[in-house]
């Protein structure tokens, strides 16, 4: 209400015109903007030139001797199982996103409405893992993992519950304080069980806060490195911060092409979901700053 | 309705805690034990006491790391906080495309640190070759090529706290204060940026966390070289892991070091935006 005043005056107050400082800074922001997005354009270009062109000549545009088409992308593919990489990224992001949204959701709720000094303590661990850096544990999750066989992509979901679960339950917690329990206490008057009461009450209710979760779970789960490193069986399953590291580092011959390819790759799907969901990753982001 | 919720306990709250204690709980207290033992795996250590610290401490290239994180953090806070601060500024005036700008400034911010840092190695190495020179052999070099990379993704996220925070100040303060006479730079001293403090402390604990943190951007554009000289200390404790055998136990001293470091800030961090929460 006080947002839309807010606006109405102002517009009152400066009629919208074009003057000259207003030009000159949306021609100085679109010349900064270019500059900005100028690296991703430029990996774009390279992947489109043959290996050897690369290093040469980084800043040209492909010549006829120096374009190959999409040769680098089928470098990329066939030679260093590229697909299949996307393929493990996305299962595991998606599946440890929902799985720490569904258990982290639960156990929010769990500590909210039941007040004792086990769920004070639970919550406290919580916070207190999320300002532990990963290099802390590192070495002994990795151990921990192999002992219990989760070195795969389906285990590897446990070890991002059990390590993203800090963040979600602190920003679920923050969340059910301010939801009011009367409509919870009806329900179960009314014969529903806890779970219905969680599943038909409290989850619609929580939305807005599962969509900054899951954002922010899945943008650190997509571009994580070291733990999947660390954790996964690397001889059989890579994601695709592991293979990139790979090619780089690998001895010997270095496939420029591929790699340029694979950045691309790499970079492409997060731009696309990044342009659809804008408003909602922004929103997330601000919140989880605000919170974390 | 607290005792019918109890009773759920096992469906609520066990997944999570079985979890949070595979994933989490356990292996911070090995971590913390075998920082006092000499070990190479985990079931062969052996109690060492407070040896492990001193060989941390002992390390050149730990103390190194440390004072090139601290300097890293110092001018990146400043730089990123500075820049976003501005571009907040100007992208809330009356300009058009404001919402274009906003949405090409936060992309780097989702993009991978690996990937980055080998978009921005590439780019770095193709300028460096026409001085004879590259980033892997100048440790000078390497510093502001990790400054411009971490400038260039975190802005975008600073940019949205800042505007955030600008949005949410009200109309009538600014407006007394023109009536009153105030000119701009009077208006942005005065009225905008104590307005702003929340927000700027938000940020400024982000960003410093954000420093202290760093290890893919710095494994993937320096990898540390030349000779550790770009390390900084979650690649230098990396590094005692996994670079060298028979320093475990030195490689996890250190990683405690940092935690304590880390967590201070963050939990400082907390603490005072919690504040700031209830003060408004």
């Amino acid at each position: 209400m006080t947002k839309l005043m807010r606006k109405k005056h102002q517009e009152d107050e400066e009629p919208t015109k074009v003057t000259f400082g207003g030009i000159m800074a949306t021609i100085f922001f679109t010349l900064v903007s270019i500059v900005f997005v100028s690296p991703i354009i430029i990996v774009l270009i390279n992947s489109l030139k043959d290996k050897t062109y690369i290093n040469l000549e980084t800043f040209k545009l492909p010549t006829a001797d120096s374009f190959v088409g999409f040769e680098n992308y089928k470098e990329a593919i066939t030679q260093y199982d590229f697909i299949k990489a996307v393929g493990w990224t996305v299962l595991i992001t998606v599946a440890s996103v929902f799985v720490i949204l569904l258990c982290c959701s639960m156990a929010a709720w769990y500590i909210t409405r039941v007040q004792n000094v086990f769920t004070k303590i639970i919550y406290l661990l919580c916070v207190f893992s999320m300002v532990i850096p990963f290099q802390m544990v590192m070495f002994t999750l990795a151990g921990t993992a192999d002992a219990l066989h989760l070195n795969t992509p389906w285990g590897i979901i446990i070890v991002y519950l059990g390590f993203g679960a800090g963040l979600a339950v602190f920003m679920f917690c923050g969340f059910m304080k301010s939801i009011p329990l009367e409509v919870e206490e009806a329900a179960m008057i009314d014969g529903c069980t806890p779970i219905q009461t969680f599943f038909k009450i409290v989850v619609p209710m929580l939305k807005p806060t599962y969509i900054s979760v899951a954002i922010l779970e899945a943008m650190w789960i997509w571009n994580d490195f070291l733990l999947p490193y660390l954790v996964l069986d690397i001889k059989k399953y890579k994601t695709i911060s592991i293979v990139i590291q790979y090619m780089k580092g690998s001895y010997g011959r270095v496939d420029m092409g591929a790699i340029m390819a694979c950045l691309v790759m790499a970079i492409i799907p997060v731009v696309v979901f990044y342009l659809c969901a804008q408003k909602y990753i922004i929103k997330g982001v601000a919140a989880g700053a605000v919170k974390g | 309705m607290e005792r019918t919720i109890k009773k759920y306990w096992p469906i609520f709250l066990l997944p999570m805690i079985a979890a949070f204690i595979i994933g989490f709980v356990v292996p911070f207290i090995e971590g913390v034990y075998l920082s006092f033992c000499k070990f190479t795996t985990i079931k062969d250590a052996k109690f060492v006491g407070f040896s492990n610290y001193i060989e941390a401490f002992q390390d050149g290239t730990f103390l190194h790391a440390f004072s090139f994180t601290g300097l890293f953090a110092i001018v990146s806070v400043i730089l990123i906080n500075v820049l976003a601060f501005l571009v907040a500024l100007a992208l809330t005036q009356k300009i058009k495309g404001t919402n274009i700008f906003r949405t090409v400034f936060f992309m780097p911010n989702l993009i991978g640190g690996i990937v980055l840092g080998y978009v921005w190695q590439i780019i770095f190495d193709a300028i460096f070759t026409k001085f004879d020179t590259a980033l892997k052999l100048n440790e000078v070099l390497g510093f502001w090529g990790l400054i411009i990379l971490v400038s260039w993704q975190q802005i975008g996220y600073m940019m949205i706290v800042y505007i955030a925070g600008l949005q949410a100040i009200p109309g009538d303060i600014q407006e007394a204060a023109m009536i009153d006479g105030a000119n701009k730079i009077q208006r942005l001293f005065k009225i905008t940026i104590p307005n702003m403090m929340p927000s700027i402390t938000i940020c400024t604990f982000l960003t410093i966390t954000n420093a202290f943190k760093l290890f893919d951007q710095n494994l993937a554009l320096t990898g540390g070289e030349p000779l550790h000289k770009t390390e900084m200390l979650a690649l230098n404790i990396y590094d005692t892991f996994y670079g060298r055998v028979g320093f475990e136990g030195v490689g996890q001293a250190k990683a405690v070091v940092f935690f304590i470091l880390v967590a201070v800030i963050g939990l400082l961090q907390l603490k005072i935006t919690r504040e700031k929460e209830v003060q408004q």
